[in-house]
């Protein structure tokens, strides 16, 4: 291993899932805990932090976990960046590492949001007695529902009607088989919320959210944590063969936004940014789509995954749908993606998931994932998208040893 | 704030400062001068080419729907089921609600023609009328 190489030296998920007894504190130990045993170091090893946690964005979650675990004096940098929150901390822990500042970072990120119904656009003001302008529209009353819609079910239904206005073969079942897929994916994760297989009939048959999301095409809303210990290739030399031959590459480590489209702050544009994302990592990893043995995407909505099959260049632009109707994507497929269920039955603790996703690969590179082990993986790919936006891509990869 | 007034009519305000009401109701834009870029918003600069002055520019009245989703579950107090849709106004992309049509997947479709349509959101202590807009199909 190069001195200036990254490595994942331990990572842990909790369950995802209802985890009413155990607060966020409690929920982001047992992530971190987990990772400091699985990477065999203590926090005292530790010399930066990035800690994510979405819903308590100034709660100093960094700081609440180093009183549990161990206050050392070291940099803690609380990230929020919506739904890329988690990759955002592990990327803070990476240029810490890459600027030199430490030879080994902690990223955690942690959520609860068991319960929790519609994130955005979950509630709306009343109308005010009196009509006057407010904020940067100079609206007189609330405009979610009168003037497009802020529901994030509703935004990413558009995004993947929109892919399939431009390309064709889309349909209501088309999604809804996406959904089926992960679905049956998580059948096989313990750590995931949700692990009953549905039929197609059963996704298309639940409550509609948002055309063509019906519930189960929507992410899970759920508690969890995930953890990960990460150090330099010089560091990593210092340790044991055990921990050197269970440690996994970080190829590739990017955060990208969205660059200015026309219709950007009509419609979030998820694409650019994603495929600007991916087009950095392959070029940082020196890989390409095809070397890919796993994915990891956000599929926040089942029209959401389809389109990133696209912007992560697993298939030629504009092929998704012939893509997934290949059965690609499915676990026994070319490109196996969301083999862990994804956000829609694994689950979706926000800040958790842009560190859980590298769990799975990482569990999958290490050989270590049990009965839904993709056999023989070298190579996976996780990505993130919060909207606003930011978007997190690694690219990680099974040690040479 | 523009006011549009009809006869005895009650005093109107629109539900956003870049609906323009009156004879002809349309939207309005504030269009970079140097890059043309157009944002429906107050603007700092432009997200685009970074540079400070706009102009005020009328939207095309008429569009076709790039993308739409229909809404089912909503925020309390939030009337369902309705149509929010994308739409592209002579190459300015526009997010409204689709109006005036029948909300589900067999009346509402991609590539649609519709046409700019205004509709009273609710009316004040003072009984002015505030006043949204919509597209509705521009076949009927």
């Amino acid at each position: 291993m190069a001195a200036d190489d990254l490595w994942v030296l331990g990572i842990h998920m909790t369950k995802f899932g209802k985890h009413p007894e155990q607060d966020l504190v409690d929920l982001a130990s047992e992530a971190v805990m987990g990772a400091l045993a699985d990477g065999g170091v203590e926090m005292k090893d530790i010399g930066v932090i990035g800690a994510g946690s979405l819903m308590q964005a100034n709660a100093g979650m960094g700081q609440q976990l180093q009183k549990q675990l161990g206050q050392t004096g070291i940099p803690v940098f609380n990230v929020a960046n919506a739904c890329a929150t988690g990759a955002t901390a592990l990327r803070v822990a990476i240029m810490a590492i890459k600027a030199g500042e430490a030879d080994m970072g902690l990223a955690f990120g942690v959520e609860k949001l068991s319960g929790a119904g519609l994130l955005a656009g979950g509630s709306r003001s009343e109308d005010s007695d009196t009509w006057a302008p407010r904020g940067r529209y100079g609206a007189v009353a609330p405009v979610d529902g009168r003037i497009g819609t802020e529901i994030m079910p509703g935004v990413f239904a558009q995004i993947g009607m929109e892919y399939g206005h431009k390309y064709g073969g889309t349909s209501f079942e088309l999604f809804a088989r996406i959904s089926e897929k992960n679905h049956s994916h998580s059948t096989l994760n313990p750590l995931a919320a949700y692990t009953k297989k549905m039929s197609l009939e059963q996704i298309m048959g639940d409550v509609m959210i948002a055309y063509p999301n019906t519930r189960p095409m929507c992410s899970a809303n759920c508690d969890g944590a995930a953890a990960a210990v990460v150090v330099s290739g010089k560091k990593l030399k210092t340790l044991s063969l055990e921990q050197q031959k269970r440690a996994v590459k970080i190829s590739a480590s990017i955060l990208t936004t969205d660059p200015w489209e026309e219709s950007c702050q009509i419609l979030p544009d998820v694409n650019t940014l994603t495929r600007n994302a991916a087009g950095q990592a392959y070029e940082q990893a020196g890989l390409g789509p095809a070397d890919l043995d796993l994915v990891e995407l956000h599929d926040c909505f089942a029209t959401a995954e389809l389109v990133h099959y696209d912007n992560l260049m697993l298939c030629e632009q504009g092929g998704a749908v012939d893509f997934f109707n290949s059965g690609a994507t499915w676990r026994d497929g070319t490109t196996p993606v969301n083999v862990s269920g994804g956000l829609e039955s694994k689950g979706h603790p926000i800040a958790a998931t842009g560190i859980a996703n590298v769990w799975e690969v990482a569990t999958h590179l290490r050989g270590e994932a049990g009965n839904r082990q993709i056999e023989g993986a070298k190579v996976g790919l996780t990505h993130v998208i919060g909207l606003g936006s930011a978007c997190g891509v690694h690219i990680l990869e099974k040690a040479a040893a | 704030m523009r006011y549009g007034k009809l006869g005895d009519m009650a005093e109107q305000i629109p539900l956003v400062d870049y609906l323009v009401l009156g004879d002809h109701p349309h939207l309005t834009a504030h269009e970079c001068t140097n890059c043309a870029a157009r944002f429906f918003d107050r603007r700092n600069a432009c997200a685009h080419c970074g540079k400070t002055e706009f102009k005020t520019v009328d939207v095309a009245t008429e569009g076709e729907v790039r993308t739409f989703t229909i809404v089912s579950f909503a925020a309390p107090g939030v009337p369902v089921p309705y149509v929010a849709a994308l739409v592209d106004c002579d190459g300015t992309s526009v997010r409204a609600n689709l109006i005036n049509v029948e909300p589900d997947p067999d009346h509402v479709t991609m590539g649609m023609r519709v046409r700019l349509a205004t509709e009273v959101i609710g009316t004040d202590e003072a009984g002015t009328e505030a006043v949204g807009f919509g597209f509705e199909p521009a076949t009927t």
